[in-house]
């Protein structure tokens, strides 16, 4: 038996075993990254016509980098509809509907989790119950409410409503209210605050992850929302970011490069949420796993 | 000293009544304005003709009876929507699971696959329309380039084709949905106790057993979420249809919320309309109830310790 031979009697055993050791997690990798390029490259796509020019939209095989790279696309969009208004309702609106969402959906989550007052239980199921409710259902009579005040092509039907709280929020906040220690809020009513001073002083600072959680659902919601925009508003510098590419498609369509132009609408639309989503990335993922929020 | 202390507690009392109620106040009067009003005046406008300029003039059951029987897009919409939400939900959810478990098998870098496959899900389904309106372009888009690869040429004309164009909205729909399940699997998969496994390691079973016997029946609360929440909004399904085929063609993906939308805000038929929301409502509420009422044969709760 030559060295060789023995070496190898040795040594193969042990690396065929670290083979089969590592083999499968090495296939399971291969699948989930598959599976990662086949949720992203969609949206990798989007990007790239958005930098192409109109003969390379359409050539073939298709170019996966754009080369060269062609801003003339977003010079067109912002010359078809007016991207900066888009963009800047879409941010004000999400804004105070956060405002407004947090403010009044932890002040009702608090008085569940601590207050005795009379009524409290009832209520508290007639609010999961709503939940229960489709929000179209409920659209043709709001759009009548909102018409009779006069609110029609306003921003304040997308607003508005928010600040009367969101059951959803609330259901979040008190269950994380209820494990806030009482032994704090005995000590602060002991120095003599009173109910609004706990709220203000405890439940507003330590609830302030459940917070976070609801405040970027609520965003998310309000920035991707179509059906309240589009039963709303009518003027183009009102609109929204969604409601405004719909817009694109059809005031496109004559142009040579329209798919550069539309997916450049497209990609603006949604840069704003993937930069809140890797900010608030846990915010999405802890609330998403404590509730089944939905995205 | 002793009576003083006393109205101060009642005080204190009264103070916390007073306190609670004001708390509650915005969402009461946001219940009130905007959902049990809303409600009941949709359900009295069901059984009304009413396009909004003349006052609603009662009809009966009218509005419910041409739904069923005259109505062109209504039945048509109905199916598809129940083809669409059935056609998502399991898909997903079985799709999604299978990653989970995956993800759950102490890989490295698992919460960068997990946040990766999140993306879809908080990305605006209006860039998601579009975007996907352009990938199954019938000539140039990159889809049917890619079947022509595997020999498939001409490949479907996607959504401009009676056929495909449902099937097409469903792909979106389980591409988009994907990464919301998976996130729910992982966490109802990291709540199972590893003694479980190990027990059953000891007795001798393989993975794919402690897979069906302990994964899958603990797992089931999760599903069973998974499944409620699915339907729930597969069933009201709008924006897609209403960006990528406005319904067609020849209503082949008509949802029964863009017929509700067309009704409503195209033809100021708002009898019509909520008659529409209704029967939504109805259908929803009774999928969620039968799913509650269903599990106690197959979702398991552990108890608790």
């Amino acid at each position: 038996m030559t060295l060789a031979q023995r070496l190898g009697q040795i040594t193969t055993p042990r690396t065929k075993s670290k083979i089969l050791r590592v083999l499968p997690k090495l296939l399971v990798h291969a699948i989930l990254i598959i599976i990662a390029i086949s949720m992203i490259f969609p949206l990798l796509w989007m990007a790239s016509t958005s930098f192409k020019s109109p003969g390379k939209q359409f050539s073939f095989p298709p170019q996966l980098i754009p080369n060269p790279l062609y801003l003339k696309n977003y010079f067109d969009l912002f010359d078809l509809l007016p991207m900066w208004n888009f963009l800047l309702n879409s941010a004000k609106i999400a804004t105070l509907t956060v405002i407004g969402t947090c403010l009044s959906s932890s002040l009702a989550a608090y008085a569940f989790a601590r207050l005795r007052f009379r009524g409290k239980n009832f209520l508290f199921i007639i609010l999961l119950a709503t939940m229960m409710i489709p929000g179209q259902v409920t659209i043709v009579p709001t759009f009548v409410i909102m018409r009779f005040l006069g609110w029609l092509d306003t921003h304040a039907p997308l607003i508005v409503p928010s600040f009367f709280g969101s059951a959803f929020s609330v259901f979040v906040l008190r269950q994380f209210y209820q494990t806030i220690p009482q032994d704090l809020v005995d000590s602060a009513q002991i120095d003599g605050a009173g109910f609004l001073t706990v709220y203000w002083s405890i439940f507003l600072p330590l609830g302030m992850p459940a917070l976070a959680t609801v405040a970027v659902f609520n965003f998310l919601w309000s920035w991707n929302d179509l059906f309240g925009p589009l039963i709303y508003l009518t003027t183009d510098v009102k609109m929204t970011v969604t409601l405004g590419l719909t817009l694109l498609v059809g005031r496109a369509g004559t142009t040579a490069g329209r798919w550069g132009v539309i997916m450049g609408g497209a990609l603006l639309g949604v840069i704003p949420m993937l930069i809140l989503y890797f900010i608030g990335q846990k915010y999405f993922v802890q609330g998403l796993a404590r509730t089944g929020l939905k995205g | 000293m002793r009576i003083s202390k006393r109205i101060s507690l009642v005080d204190l009392r009264r103070q916390e009544e007073f306190t609670g109620w004001l708390c509650v106040l915005p969402i009461v009067l946001g219940i009130l304005i905007f959902q049990i009003y809303p409600l009941i005046f949709s359900l009295y406008a069901s059984f009304t003709s009413w396009n909004l300029t003349s006052p609603p003039k009662w009809v009966g059951l009218d509005n419910f009876i041409a739904l069923f029987t005259s109505d062109l897009f209504f039945l048509k919409s109905l199916s598809n929507t129940t083809i669409y939400a059935v056609g998502t939900v399991l898909p997903t959810a079985v799709i999604a699971l299978i990653f989970a478990v995956l993800l759950n098998l102490e890989i490295r870098g698992r919460f960068i696959y997990r946040s990766i496959y999140f993306v879809p899900v908080v990305v605006p389904l209006v860039s998601i329309a579009i975007l996907w309106q352009w990938i199954y372009e019938p000539t140039f888009g990159i889809l049917n380039f890619a079947l022509r690869i595997f020999g498939v040429h001409p490949g479907p004309s996607w959504l401009g084709s009676s056929q495909w164009a449902l099937p097409a909205i469903i792909i979106v729909g389980i591409w988009r949905g994907l990464g919301y399940d998976i996130v729910l699997f992982l966490a109802g998969l990291q709540a199972i106790s590893r003694d479980y496994y190990e027990a059953s390691a000891i007795d001798g079973a393989n993975p794919v057993q402690s897979f069906f016997h302990i994964t899958l029946p603990l797992l089931s609360p999760t599903t069973f979420l998974v499944i409620v929440l699915g339907v729930i909004d597969g069933f009201q399904v709008f924006t897609m249809p209403f960006i990528m085929t406005r319904g067609g063609p020849a209503n082949a993906t008509i949802s029964v919320v863009l017929a509700l939308y067309n009704d409503a805000f195209q033809y100021a038929q708002m009898g019509l309309a909520s008659a529409i929301a209704y029967v939504l409502f109805a259908i929803i509420l009774v999928l969620t109830l039968a799913n509650f009422s269903l599990q106690k044969y197959w979702v398991f709760y552990e108890e608790v310790r």
